[in-house]
Formats: C-alpha cells, sequence, structure tokens
C-alpha cells in the first residue's frame, strides 16, 4: 500500500519586507511516500524553516501547492504533528511529562488520553517520569518529551524542525536511534528538516538537498543502508561515506536559484 | 530549631520597635500618642465588639469585593486585548492616561454620580483594577513564538490556548499587578469610607478622631496594617501555590530529589 503522503508541488514563499521581498524557498517540488523517512538538509538560512511552515500550515506560502493524503493543506491539518528544535520552550513548564503529552488530545476521552500518554512516554523510554516537571528533566529527555507528545498525537505526517540540534553529540546519537526505533515500530512517515549532513544520511530513507536561498531541490539521493543502522558500524560503512561526501559536495556546491535559471 | 530561628529573625526588630514605641510614648505621656498597650487594648474593646460587625465587616468586605471584581475584568480584559494584535495600539493610551489619575480623585466624582451608599464598589474596582489589567496584557503579550506555533501545529481550541497557554505564561506577571492592586483595594476602602460612609473602618477613624478618641483612633490604624498584612500574606500564599510550577519556586524540591 505505497503511496503518496505528501506532495508539493512548485512550492514558493516571498517575504515583504521594509527593503523589498524576499524569495525564502522558491519552485520546491518533491514528495513522501506513506512510511518513508525524509531527510531535507541544506546550507544555514536557506528557507528550510520556512518550508516546514508552509507544509504544516503555519504560513500560507505564496506560490504552489501542498497535499497531505491528497488534502490539499489551507490552515494547519489536522493529522500533522510538529517538533520544534526548541524543546525547552515548546513544552508548557506548567504542566507535568504526562499532562504535556496529553494536552493537545482534547477530543479524547480521559481514559484513552491517559493511555496514549502512557504509550506514548513508554515508546520513548520515559515511562517513569511522567509526574515530573519538564525542567527537571535534561536536554535530551525533554526532546523526547516533545517526540512522544508528537506520537501520541498519531500524526499522519510527523515534521520535524532540527530536533537534535539543541543536544549534546551524545544525547543525539540516542535520539537519532530512538527515532528509527519508533518510525520502525509505528510505522510513522517522518519529513525532518536539518543542517546535519551526517544526521540527514544516517537517519533518511531518502535525503534531500536544498540550495542556498531561495531554497530549491538540487537533488534527491536514495539511502540504501537498510533499515537497521548502527551509530558505529553504519556510519563507517563505505555506502554511507560516499552519501555524505556526496551530500557534502552538492551542498557545497549548491548553485543558487539564480544560477540554475 | 532552626524554624524558631527565622521566626525570631523576622519579628525581633518589629518587637524591637513596638518596645522601644511602648518606652518613649510612656515617658513623654501626650495624649495624641497613647503607649501601643493602650491601643491595643482599645483595640482588644473595640474590634471584638459589636463594632466587628458593624463596621470591620462591611470594610473588608468592600475591599475584598472590589478587588475581587477588578482582578476577574482585570484578568479577562488584560488577556483578550492582550493576544489581539491591534487592541492595545488603539487602547494604551487611554488607559495609560486612566491609570495616571490618582484613584482617590475619583472619590468625588463616584460620590456625586452613584451616591454615598454605593459608591464605594465603584471607585475601589476602577482604581485597583489598572495595575492587575495592565500587567495581564503584558504577560499575555510575552507568551514565546515557540508555544504560539506549538499551540497552533496541535490545533489546540480558544479555551485550551486562552486558559491553558495564555493564562499561564501570563501568571507571574499577573501576581506582580495583583499585588499592586490588593494594597490599592485597601487605600481606596478607606479613603471612600472616610469621606462618605454610614459605616467601616474609616468611618470610624474619622468619628474616633472627632470625639479626641486617640487610643481608639490608633486601633483602626493597627487595624488597617493588619489587615493589609494579612491580606498579602494570603495572596503570596496563593501566588506560591499556582506558580509552584516556576524552576524558582522548587529549588529546594529539586535537591532533594537529586540528593534522594
Amino acid at each position: 500500500m505505497v503511496r503518496t503522503m505528501l506532495d508539493v508541488a512548485d512550492l514558493g514563499h516571498t517575504y515583504q519586507a521594509k527593503d523589498g521581498a524576499h524569495d525564502a524557498i522558491d519552485g520546491l517540488t518533491f514528495t513522501v511516500e506513506a512510511g518513508e523517512l525524509v531527510c531535507v538538509v541544506g546550507p544555514s538560512g536557506c528557507g528550510k524553516s520556512t518550508l516546514l511552515r508552509s507544509i504544516s500550515g503555519l504560513i500560507r506560502p505564496t506560490r504552489g501547492t501542498v497535499s497531505l493524503h491528497g488534502t490539499p493543506v489551507d490552515g494547519v491539518p489536522a493529522d500533522l504533528a510538529v517538533v520544534f528544535q526548541d524543546y525547552s520552550r515548546s513544552l508548557f513548564p506548567w504542566l507535568t511529562v504526562q499532562r504535556n503529552v496529553e494536552f493537545p488530545l482534547r477530543e479524547l476521552s480521559k481514559a484513552e488520553r491517559t493511555a496514549r500518554a502512557g504509550e506514548a512516554l513508554a515508546a520513548v523510554g520515559l515511562e517513569n517520569a511522567g509526574r515530573k516537571y519538564p525542567w527537571q528533566l535534561s536536554g535530551g529527555m525533554q526532546q523526547r518529551v516533545a517526540i512522544a507528545r508528537a506520537l501520541a498525537y498519531r500524526p499522519a505526517l510527523l515534521l520535524m524542525d532540527e530536533p537534535f540540534a539543541s543536544v549534546d553529540a551524545q544525547t543525539r546519537f540516542e535520539l537519532e536511534d530512538l527515532l528509527l526505533r519508533v518510525r520502525r515500530e509505528q510505522d510513522t512517515t517522518v519529513l525532518l528538516v536539518t543542517h546535519d549532513i551526517d544526521e540527514s544520511v544516517y537517519l533518511g530513507d531518502r535525503v534531500l538537498v536544498l540550495s542556498k536561498s531561495p531554497a530549491r531541490v538540487v537533488a534527491a539521493l536514495d539511502v540504501g543502508l537498510g533499515e537497521k543502522r548502527d551509530q558505529i558500524t553504519t556510519r563507517s560503512s563505505d555506502e554511507f561515506v560516499e552519501l555524505r561526501a556526496k551530500v557534502a559536495g552538492l551542498l557545497q556546491s549548491a548553485p543558487t536559484a539564480e544560477t540554475v535559471h | 530549631m532552626k524554624r524558631f530561628g527565622t521566626f525570631a529573625q523576622r519579628w525581633v526588630v518589629f518587637a524591637v520597635a513596638v518596645t522601644v514605641w511602648e518606652l518613649v510614648t510612656r515617658s513623654a505621656a501626650d495624649v495624641f500618642f497613647p503607649p501601643p498597650s493602650r491601643i491595643a487594648r482599645a483595640a482588644a474593646d473595640v474590634w471584638f465588639s459589636s463594632a466587628f460587625g458593624e463596621h470591620i465587616v462591611p470594610g473588608v468586605s468592600r475591599m475584598l469585593g472590589g478587588f475581587a471584581l477588578a482582578a476577574i475584568i482585570g484578568v479577562a480584559l488584560g488577556l483578550l486585548l492582550g493576544r489581539s494584535r491591534t487592541a492595545m495600539a488603539y487602547l494604551g493610551p487611554l488607559f495609560n492616561f486612566m491609570r495616571s489619575i490618582p484613584p482617590p480623585l475619583l472619590v468625588p466624582f463616584f460620590l456625586a454620580t452613584v451616591g454615598v451608599t454605593s459608591m464605594q464598589l465603584p471607585t475601589i474596582i476602577f482604581g485597583a483594577i489598572w495595575p492587575v489589567l495592565l500587567n495581564t496584557v503584558d504577560g499575555a503579550r510575552g507568551v514565546d513564538a515557540t508555544k504560539v506555533e506549538t499551540a497552533r501545529a496541535f490545533r489546540l481550541s480558544k479555551v485550551q490556548w486562552i486558559l491553558g497557554v495564555v493564562l499561564p505564561s501570563a501568571a507571574p506577571k499577573i501576581f506582580a499587578g495583583l499585588r499592586l492592586s490588593l494594597s490599592i483595594s485597601l487605600i481606596l476602602m478607606v479613603i471612600g469610607e472616610l469621606i462618605g460612609s454610614a459605616n467601616g473602618i474609616g468611618n470610624q477613624l474619622v468619628r474616633t478622631q472627632r470625639d479626641y478618641d486617640l487610643p481608639e483612633m490608633w486601633s483602626w490604624i493597627v487595624l488597617l496594617g493588619v489587615l493589609g498584612y494579612l491580606f498579602n500574606t494570603l495572596l503570596l500564599i496563593v501566588e506560591r501555590r499556582a506558580l509552584a510550577w516556576q524552576p524558582k519556586h522548587s529549588f529546594e524540591t529539586q535537591a532533594q530529589a537529586i540528593g534522594g
């Protein structure tokens, strides 16, 4: 049952500023199939956040269309969840971990909310932290809570905006493996934006390389590393090394949209 | 033992001040400055007599009623105006103008328009609403961008957004406003009763002053101090409970959790 979960067609967004218009993204076209984990990697400031905000309906793009399982996105879709980079601001400090995860599930009964939040917290290895407050946890654990909150929502598409950029390297490896395990177990479709080349190759089934601002898709690379990945062996495999060099090369020589025209 | 130490530390200066006051007023023997022991006796006689029901209860009810209404209106209005993109641009100058009017000056106005019997409440509400209203607006505006986007991305309902995100985000500033509003409420209650009221603490203050009953007059002044201290303490207790989620209030529990 392979079907297209996300269809982005000729997407463009122009910000109107005092000193003239600024094209953040332009002519972006790609798809994400159901069950896929796609990483978007691009130079910093290339408009990755604008892309995520357009897909999640937080901003209305100036040009092009976004469709989620065939439905055009107009406003925030009901079955989409976002994990933000800044977990400490994204979580609500006045709610316990359990209540943070339950908070968006308002349409469910109390018993269902509790059960779902419990499941999601167990999936990220925080089954015993439900009664703590987010600030009592380490940064990595806080981001796990944010991931659990998104999982409990059971989204058709999980958007992740540089989710591991604010944690230390050791924790990042743990969270990357956690994400791979969880999406395998729950068959979640994920679109993850990052500026970290290694991370994009390690996590992705496919890597979309973006150009400098205004962002366009320069290349879409299939990652043939298989389902089971390991921080040490995968990262030292020939395939991984080759791919990361390729992505790095594409990023370095990434033409701006003007030179493509 | 440690608890007793903190208690002593908090009250030793107070006790010394009262003792000095007692000694000085006794040696001066001035009718205008009765010694604290004399005031205490007057207070014991007056506070727990029929004056309790006739003057203290009405006065305190006015103050708390006015404060409660100012708080409810101020918080509700402040949350809505603070999250509106344009409202404060229009209303800001007007609010700052109204806030700048010293609230006691409104007593003659309300006296003329609403009359002696019911002018207390509007005076307190109008005077006490500004700190809580403007602080709530400030707090509601300060919800950080990530929380705004999180709320939108998870499609929180309007009620969840206002009561579940904006209100708790603004709570620390709201409480700062409430403390100011509380002390203004006390001041306006007395001033209203001084100028025009058939009963109340201010009314008794004027009466005893006219009768040259100085110990009793002082006992009413002391009562105002006691009430101010009491209500402020109660508000602080409420604040601590409401903001218990804040890290800075919980360092001790956190240290205990870590230390096992």
